[in-house]
């Protein structure tokens, strides 16, 4: 789908840890039924990046605004009711509440809010399509990785997001789950969402980013396609040193 | 509402019928135990609907149940106060300091949770007896009523049962859910727009109610009240104690703990009137070895075994 009107802007976004500055005067804008990739080397400041966004940390200065809302001062369950649903780095799920329980907290709360038996159903189908629907009352201690993985992805999708963050969702799986990992967010980038990706992996960045942002040290170094920023000498030598 | 559900209301009614009779089948002895026992029903279930689903235990129970007995026995003796007056007003008191309480614990988990409820509880005791002893001349609180144990026996099943129908209540409403999110990680509770803060609070607060109403229902049973007894340190305790060894994961949990342990209470009192507190530590550790999620936990584990 092409990429439509401006749905996040981020503005001179920093943040500070003490002395350590994790993300330095960083802009970037996504549009709408986008991909947009973050990368860039270990402690570069993606993840730090992702958690200004969701409101799990406080951005030092600079602005974050989703659809007209600005979203910097306010806390992380405010952030959610205006849209935003992430994953986290280290895959967070709900070890006391069943699979489909799991979902419908994600859909409970949100910025269209669903329950009672209309959550369930809604829950339900998310499962059958991210192929989770036969475990869907089972407790999460039987699942796989990547089952975990897909739980968390649809806890995310349950909340409608408008705008989703995906931390490393592909990190860990081995080859053949990478294979379907890569399929489902091609899958979702086919229906139009918006996503903000944090990757490692680059032919995740290759074949499913419509653009990519690459950070150095809290700085955006290069903002472009992704064979344009890879290819870009900058980037090479942030990965690779300069030798 | 599914069928299954007013079959759990229609069993519900049926208890608290069959409860509702006790004193007429006992009086005296029995009828005295029973009484004990449906306080701490009300208390330990009432103490569930917070600790349970978001493991913070608060030691609190004490102080909102000295509340209630305190401005019982001061409105009635030193105000002129009805006792139905201050029976309301206590409770909505213990509210409001619940919900000062609960915001200014927000930020605190685990162990600093217990503890600053334990700390509060205790500043409370001590406060209320400085300013009662310096100001408000330093004698004890009399709480005169026509009261039988009967009347109190009712009453308290009645604050049982509307105990149980808000734990009822609130599992199935978003309120519960929430809860239990924050329970399993509250980090993924703010992230699905969960405000974790209000949440605890609220349930926070009901506990407060419930311990304060039945402090002050419980009152006329001690005619004579001296804030340092009313304010139990050990109260706090023994109500944790009774609803972890029921189990908090279920509304009805708390209950299979507390009939069993009241009973044992009781013998021990008697028996060995000055190691009771051995007992009740002796009691802790072998539910946090044995029986960690109660007797409704090992239940279901039992049962889950033999369906496999």
């Amino acid at each position: 789908m092409t990429p439509g009107d401006t749905i996040l802007k981020v503005n001179d976004l920093t943040k500070r840890f003490g002395g350590l500055v994790a993300v330095n005067g960083l802009s970037f804008d996504v549009q709408e039924h986008e991909v947009m990739g973050i990368i860039g080397p270990n402690g570069s400041g993606k993840s730090t990046t992702m958690n200004l966004i969701s409101g799990a940390l406080k951005a030092t200065s600079g602005s974050i605004v989703l659809e007209g809302h600005d979203l910097t001062p306010l806390p992380p369950h405010k952030i959610a009711r205006f849209g935003v649903a992430r994953t986290f780095q280290l895959v967070r799920i709900l070890p006391q509440l069943t699979v489909i329980e799991n979902v419908v907290a994600g859909a409970a709360f949100a910025h269209k809010p669903r329950w009672g038996a209309e959550a369930e159903s809604f829950a339900a189908a998310l499962l059958d399509r991210l192929e989770l629907g036969d475990k869907k009352d089972l407790g999460i201690g039987s699942l796989t990785y990547i089952d975990q993985k897909r739980l968390e992805l649809a806890r995310a999708l349950a909340a409608e997001p408008e705008i989703l963050l995906l931390d490393e969702w592909l990190a860990g799986l081995n080859p053949s789950e990478l294979q379907i990992g890569i399929e489902l967010i091609a899958n979702l980038r086919r229906e139009g969402r918006t996503i903000i990706l944090v990757e490692h992996v680059m032919d995740a960045i290759r074949s499913l980013c419509d653009r990519c942002i690459v950070m150095n040290s809290g700085v955006k170094i290069a903002e472009g396609t992704p064979a344009d920023v890879l290819s870009d000498p900058d980037v090479i030598r942030a990965y690779l040193g300069d030798d | 509402m599914t069928s299954a559900e007013t079959g759990k209301l229609a069993l519900g009614a049926v208890c608290v019928l069959a409860a509702a009779s006790a004193p007429f089948f006992s009086d005296g002895y029995w009828l005295s135990i029973a009484t004990t026992a449906m306080m701490y029903i009300a208390l330990s279930t009432s103490w569930a609907l917070f600790s349970g689903p978001t493991h913070l235990i608060a030691l609190s129970t004490g102080a909102f149940f000295g509340i209630g007995g305190y401005l019982v026995g001061s409105g009635m003796s030193d105000y002129d106060q009805g006792f139905w007056t201050m029976a309301l007003i206590a409770p909505l008191v213990a509210t409001v300091l619940a919900l000062l309480i609960g915001l200014a614990t927000l930020r605190l988990k685990g162990v600093y949770f217990v503890i600053f409820t334990l700390g509060l509880s205790e500043m409370i005791r001590n406060l209320v007896s400085w300013v009662q002893n310096n100001f408000l001349g330093s004698r004890g609180l009399y709480v005169l009523t026509d009261f039988t144990e009967a009347h109190i026996y009712w009453m308290l099943l009645t604050v049982a049962a509307v105990v149980f129908f808000s734990g009822w209540w609130v599992n199935r409403s978003r309120l519960g859910f929430a809860l239990r999110i924050i329970g399993n990680d509250e980090e993924v509770a703010r992230h699905v727009g969960i405000n974790t803060a209000w949440s605890k609070v609220i349930l926070f607060m009901t506990t407060g109610f419930f311990a304060a109403l039945v402090g002050a229902i419980v009152a006329p049973r001690y005619s004579y009240i001296e804030p340092n007894v009313v304010f139990s340190p050990q109260l706090s305790f023994l109500v944790v104690i009774m609803a972890l060894l029921g189990g908090v994961h279920r509304l009805w949990g708390p209950l299979l703990g507390v009939i069993p342990f009241t009973l044992i209470w009781e013998a021990i009192t008697i028996s060995f009137p000055a190691s009771t507190t051995l007992f009740l530590g002796l009691t802790f550790l072998l539910i946090v070895y044995l029986i960690p999620n109660g007797f409704v936990g090992a239940f279901e584990t039992v049962t889950g075994r033999i369906r496999k």
